[in-house]
């Protein structure tokens, strides 16, 4: 048998970046001593249609590909894409998400309970008000901040995030990253803890 | 030094580098693209983007016979366009080491078709290998050159979009300049006109060596060091084996870890023995690769027994849970679906794209437009629907001239070509010369926004730099279509952002007899961004503005 492999899906919409996200969570998992493999689909350059990038990582992966069923965590950059994406959600999945939608061309309305949805599918679940990060985190190293707090259901350590961080963050920018990676980190430890007080 | 995540781009230039590659070239096409980037950055080779396929192809073939390896890159449909110089470069051979690297795009996720390329293997007679994961890109592409000395011989390396763009750990890379274990070649050309002039007497006396050489990599493959059996703890007879290759491998690996497999890396041509004596130490053979039944085929051809297009799909990207179906698996279900439909989500134009405006005037004067390959494809999509017909590179020109000769009059005056400028460069320009040639009529629309787009911005012969961003000369169409003969009133250059100059350029054009060329101007935005980046933008949008004021619609060339 093969040994349990982590899979993390992040999702997003063309524009959004997640590919710095993406590789900076697998570069976290290589620093750990994981093997690693990550996969995503470039090209129509994705322009305004939903991106996606799988990260998987483990004492060996194969697959480079999650099926439907097995993420263990999903991280959205935009709340109807995690809901595009929760048959990728194992069971016990958790999930993080940006809660700012963005509509797709050609429709005009958005159903207005996706939070509500996506609490009903989620159980262990971090939502981010781009309100409540909007100040402290510049918009350039947003989806850093949400990797910081996707970071709480991943098992990796800090050291190895702040190493991956200082590999791959653009030239001068390791610090402005870092930051906000413990911003998200912080708010999501918050809102695990209140869930669980809740509970 | 430790391992790296490389993508498999990122690998096969890697392992070019590490092969001591002297030329790089081939055209941008999803998935392919990033090998040739990532090899740029090499100071030690020379890189540079082709006009097209055919023409990188056969710079790769001179710089092979003048002694330096050459990689050639391009995605599946651009095998086609390569495929004359292809079919014959099979009968030349190599001096230096050459590979030709086909990124296949099974899904078809930035794609017209789903070609197996493994046919063009077959069908030009020329070994092919075909990585699985990043460290195996860089280890065939080296295996590829050695092969390609070895049997004098170009060689295919088959990427897939999969094993492309995946990001998989890479072994360490020992500092310092590549070191290739083999001699390196003198370099120079060295006459041989038996086997570098394919007159038909000398084609005929390599037709027969071509086949020997086949015969010989047939039986090189039963030992070649990219083919393996792995064969389970259990002893003796093996319950299932499976015969796989490529990216289905590590989908194997995944879900099925107790088989026994044959994991083919020369999967052209391929090893019979081998193939053989693995069937036999199995119950049940399962033959798993995407696409079409190629190892299928020849297999039963041998009257081997065994279970492919019958268990998988030969249509789309496999993954790990449709091989674990075909396997006879239970793959895991989803658990969490939205209780209402998620509205789909798909791609467009950008937002503030400056050829928005083309085509919903395209779309509001009713006109039959022939599209083209790049982003403007996007135009077929809501809100434009301004797009009737998409072929392949270059045939919005050509194919609307055809439409033209048999269109009913009410038709005639409305059909228009629409391509960008990458694509016009590629191949648009003899579809011009076409028209011109045969005296058709017709209105021709080149959408120039500065960069080849829909890949990822890559200079272009028309956009005033190369590979790497050095400046380079361009194309100035009003001079061009002097040279083509297209009296003045015919041409015309318009500002992308004036929507009324555009409309009344098309108006205008429209009426007018003989071959029409539309230029409208209009800088992508993204290009844009990484321009200003480079400090480059305020000079580029001054000489293109200068470009604009020069050619009003109708003007006189003098």
């Amino acid at each position: 048998m093969n040994e349990p492999v982590f899979n993390v899906l992040m999702v997003g919409v063309g524009g959004q970046g997640i590919v710095l996200a993406s590789d900076i969570l697998a570069e976290a998992a290589a620093l750990a001593g994981h093997d690693v493999k990550k996969s995503e689909i470039h090209g129509m350059s994705r322009r305004g249609g939903p991106v996606f990038s799988h990260v998987r990582f483990g004492p060996r992966v194969h697959s480079a590909v999650i099926d439907q069923g097995r993420a263990d965590v999903i991280l959205a950059l935009e709340p109807m894409e995690l809901l595009r994406w929760a048959p990728w959600a194992a069971p016990e999945a958790a999930a993080c998400y940006l809660a700012t939608p963005i509509l797709p061309v050609g429709v005009d309305e958005y159903p207005d309970d996706l939070d509500a949805e996506i609490a009903r599918l989620f159980d262990r679940l971090v939502r981010v008000e781009l309100a409540s990060i909007r100040r402290s985190v510049p918009m350039k190293v947003r989806n850093t901040a949400l990797l910081g707090a996707a970071s709480v259901f991943v098992p990796l350590g800090m050291d190895s995030f702040a190493e991956a961080l200082r590999a791959l963050s653009p030239r001068g920018t390791y610090e402005a990253n870092q930051a906000a990676f413990d911003v998200g980190r912080g708010l999501a430890t918050r809102q695990v803890e209140e869930l669980a007080h809740v509970e | 030094m430790r391992t790296r995540l490389l993508s498999g781009n990122e690998a096969v230039a890697l392992g070019a580098w590490e092969a001591g590659v002297a030329v790089g070239c081939g055209y941008p096409g999803t998935p392919s693209t990033e090998i040739l980037e990532a090899l740029s950055r090499r100071p030690e080779v020379y890189t540079e983007w082709s006009v097209n396929e055919k023409v990188a192809l056969e710079v790769g073939v001179g710089a092979s016979l003048a002694g330096g390896r050459a990689l050639v890159t391009m995605k599946h449909v651009g095998v086609n366009v390569a495929a004359d110089p292809l079919f014959t470069a099979s009968y030349l051979g190599v001096r230096a080491g050459l590979v030709v690297v086909t990124a296949d795009d099974p899904e078809m996720h930035s794609s017209q078709n789903e070609q197996d390329n493994r046919h063009y293997a077959i069908a030009a007679k020329l070994p092919m290998l075909e990585p699985s994961d990043s460290q195996e890109a860089r280890e065939f592409t080296r295996l590829a050159f050695e092969l390609s000395e070895a049997y004098d011989t170009p060689v295919f390396l088959r990427m897939t979009t999969r094993t492309s763009h995946s990001k998989s750990l890479v072994a360490p890379v020992p500092p310092g300049a590549p070191q290739p274990t083999e001699q390196p070649l003198a370099r120079g050309f060295v006459r041989n006109p038996g086997k570098y002039v394919m007159i038909p007497g000398n084609a005929r006396r390599r037709r027969r060596i071509v086949e020997d050489r086949m015969a010989a990599l047939a039986e090189a493959a039963e030992n070649h060091p990219a083919n393996r059996i792995e064969l389970t703890a259990e002893a003796g007879r093996a319950s299932v084996g499976i015969i796989t290759s490529g990216i289905p491998y590590s989908y194997v690996k995944e879900v099925a870890p107790e088989a026994a497999v044959l994991k083919l890396g020369l999967v052209h041509p391929l090893p019979r023995r081998m193939i053989e004596q693995f069937a036999a130490s199995v119950e049940t053979l399962y033959v798993v690769e995407e696409l079409d039944p190629v190892i299928e085929t020849q297999l039963r051809a041998w009257g081997i027994d065994c279970l492919g297009k019958d268990a998988f799909p030969a249509i789309g990207e496999f993954t790990p849970a449709i091989v674990a179906a075909g396997l006879g698996g239970t793959p895991a279900h989803p658990t969490k679906q939205a209780g209402f439909p998620v509205p789909a989500r798909r791609p467009g134009l950008c937002a503030g794209c400056p050829h928005d405006h083309v085509f919903a005037e395209l779309r509001r004067k009713q006109m039959i437009v022939a599209g083209d390959i790049g982003c403007y494809s996007l135009g077929v999509l809501p809100p434009y629907d301004a797009m009737d017909t998409l072929l392949d590179m270059g045939a919005s020109l050509t194919m609307a001239q055809g439409m033209d000769v048999v269109a009913p009059p009410e038709q005639r005056g409305r059909i228009a070509a629409v391509i960008g400028d990458s694509t016009f460069a590629h191949s648009g320009i003899t579809g011009l010369l076409n028209a011109v040639w045969n005296g058709r009529d017709g209105l021709y629309i080149v959408l120039d926004n500065g960069t080849t787009a829909m890949t990822g911005m890559q200079p272009n012969p028309m956009s005033g730099e190369r590979l790497g961003r050095s400046d380079a000369p361009s194309v100035d169409y009003e001079l061009l279509a002097r040279a083509f003969g297209l009296p003045a009133a015919n041409f015309g250059m318009v500002d992308a952002y004036d929507t009324a100059a555009i409309s009344e350029a098309i108006d205008t054009l429209a009426d007018r007899p003989g071959v029409r060329l539309l230029v409208v101007m209009g800088l992508c935005l993204i290009e844009s961004t990484k321009l200003k980046k480079l400090d480059k933008l305020a000079g580029k949008k001054a000489a293109r503005r200068q470009l604009l004021a020069l050619h009003p619609i109708g003007a006189s060339h003098e």
